[in-house]
């Protein structure tokens, strides 16, 4: 059994930093990093609202996270726990985002499809990060060094709003695409396809059908 | 009378351990896991979540950040009261589940499903649930107690529901689990390896809740008093890990820490069925609570008991006990 590679990463990487990235290598991050999801993309895309951050040169990293935290009277922050959430559902957005803010790096749970990758993450040079697990929530809370700033949470509420993050050896992440357009998750899901009719042996469809199922386990139902 | 401002306060402290410690049997369950596996990526991802256990307990911060939806289970004794009655216990649980929120911090997770609204306590319509059971006192003695449960299962993912038919038989159970596992268990959206509960019987709505109870009720290495399901049982768990699926979805063999399945009697021309994965965090935390103050925690639910999976119109040993 072969340990992944480790390797640190700024959230403002050069071409040259993500070009030497593998799939399965393990990353930690340092730098500044926002959270965004469908509540950030809805109003900074479709509502038109002005991003309150200078994008992509403060940070190249969004994170698809709602963390667990708090806002003290005091206007501080108390940042506890932090996992990503389901990325497959932000597909609809993401395109438009990366062509807007120079994201180069999307953090978040389970990837993309690889054809999401190649249609846009490989023109706009990006790469996907997956967090491990899920999820080390509380490895990835002391990667926090400081929250540097809450947007728009009095519009989105806490676990919607864009946190703004100062990571310090944050991780571990995975790196889930490569610039070829390759994606971990299909290449593990390829393999263990390969098994799948000896499990199922002696079984058959359910007697009641439904409406747009699969019966192929090779597809993914994302 | 069980004091209210004590039935708030351990509630409280339940969020809190709930969030934060992961339960041993689902620990050293998940250990054994991380010493058979073999597939590189999966082994560190096991390695991780159990630094990752560490981590929290070290800094008292919660395990993952996304809370789920914490929920409620109260278990009365037939002798217990309440003071203030059940609006005060179901007011004090609320109050619990917010403070928590923002105290721990957990993540407010709960909003509006068309609205969005969100009041950043996870507390809102329906939010969280509270269920309830009963349980006779023991010959001799007084249930005057009561447990509160909590458990913040994930809400996304990895939970399905499926009518099969006699005719669809043990054959179509093991075909809708194995779909189950597969469907969420790619990119490991299920957070597995996780306990699987299996709700079999019922009405729809009560399979899907005996299924979510045999995950998050049941501990690791419980097994069913029906010694045919407690085989069933065995079966699946290690059919579930004979997938090739682990951790996140990548190569490995641990799927499945354990299997729980729970049973309720269904219309005679069906056979409906659930499948919920308790995630890698499997958060939930119990305590019993005396009228004299004291609080003893533990982190098995034991909800099922005999009492519970009764299957006669009348309690016998109550009958016996009046003969």
């Amino acid at each position: 059994m072969s340990k992944p590679r480790e390797i640190r990463l700024s959230t403002t990487p050069t071409p040259e930093a993500i070009a030497e990235l593998r799939i399965g290598d393990v990353v930690y991050l340092d730098g500044l990093m926002y959270t965004a999801r469908e509540g950030v993309y809805m109003r900074a895309l479709e509502g038109q609202a002005n991003i309150p951050m200078e994008l992509p040169s403060q940070s190249a990293a969004n994170f698809h996270c709602s963390p667990a935290a708090r806002i003290n009277d005091d206007g501080t922050f108390d940042m506890g726990a932090v996992t990503a959430t389901a990325s497959f559902r932000f597909a609809k957005w993401l395109p438009e985002w990366m062509a807007k803010t120079g994201a180069k790096l999307i953090v978040g749970k389970g990837g993309m499809t690889s054809k999401d990758y190649k249609e846009y993450f490989v023109p706009n040079g990006a790469i996907y990060l997956s967090t491990v697990g899920y999820g080390t929530g509380a490895l990835l809370g002391r990667g926090v060094e400081k929250v540097e700033a809450v947007h728009w949470n009095e519009e989105l509420g806490i676990a919607q709003a864009m946190w703004v993050i100062k990571c310090n050896k944050m991780g571990p992440f995975i790196v889930a695409s490569d610039l070829n357009g390759n994606c971990l998750f299909e290449r593990e899901n390829a393999k263990i396809a390969e098994n799948i009719d000896r499990v199922y042996e002696g079984t058959k469809p359910a007697t009641l059908k439904r409406y747009g199922e699969t019966d192929d386990r090779t597809d993914e139902v994302i | 009378m069980i004091p209210i401002n004590l039935i708030q306060q351990t509630a409280e402290t339940l969020m809190d351990k709930a969030a934060i410690e992961i339960p041993q049997d689902y620990l050293d369950g998940l250990q054994e896991a991380a010493k058979t596996e073999d597939g590189d990526l999966s082994s560190f991802v096991l390695q991780a979540m159990l630094e990752n256990y560490e981590a929290a307990k070290d800094d008292r911060r919660a395990m993952c950040g996304d809370t789920g939806v914490p929920r409620w289970f109260v278990k009365m004794g037939n002798d217990a009261l309440v003071e203030g009655g059940m609006i005060a216990l179901e007011t004090a649980l609320r109050r619990a589940t917010a403070n928590a929120t923002n105290g721990v911090p957990l993540r407010p997770n709960r909003v509006h499903p068309l609205w969005r609204t969100d009041h950043d306590n996870n507390v809102g319509i329906g939010a969280p649930e509270i269920e309830y059971g009963f349980e006779p006192a023991a010959q001799g003695e007084k249930a005057n107690w009561i447990d509160l449960i909590t458990v913040h299962k994930g809400g996304l993912f990895g939970t399905d529901y499926r009518m099969l038919f006699p005719s669809d038989g043990v054959q179509g159970v093991k075909r809708f689990y194995l779909d189950s596992l597969i469907a969420f268990g790619k990119r490991g959206l299920a957070c597995q390896p996780a306990i699987i509960g299996i709700g079999l019987g019922g009405s729809k709505d009560v399979c899907m809740s005996l299924g979510k109870r045999a995950s998050t009720l049941r501990i690791v290495g419980s097994r069913n008093s029906d010694h045919k399901i407690a085989k069933m049982e065995d079966d699946f768990k290690e059919l579930g890990n004979s997938i090739g699926m682990g951790a996140m979805g990548f190569v490995g063999k641990n799927m499945v820490i354990d299997c729980n399945i729970e049973v309720g009697y269904c219309h005679t021309g069906g056979m409906p069925m659930s499948v919920h994965a308790f995630c890698l965090s499997s958060r939930r935390a119990v305590a019993r609570i005396y009228p004299d103050g004291r609080v003893e925690h533990r982190t098995d639910p034991d909800w099922f008991t005999p009492y519970q999976r009764r299957e006669t119109v009348d309690w016998e040993p109550m009958l016996e006990a009046a003969e």
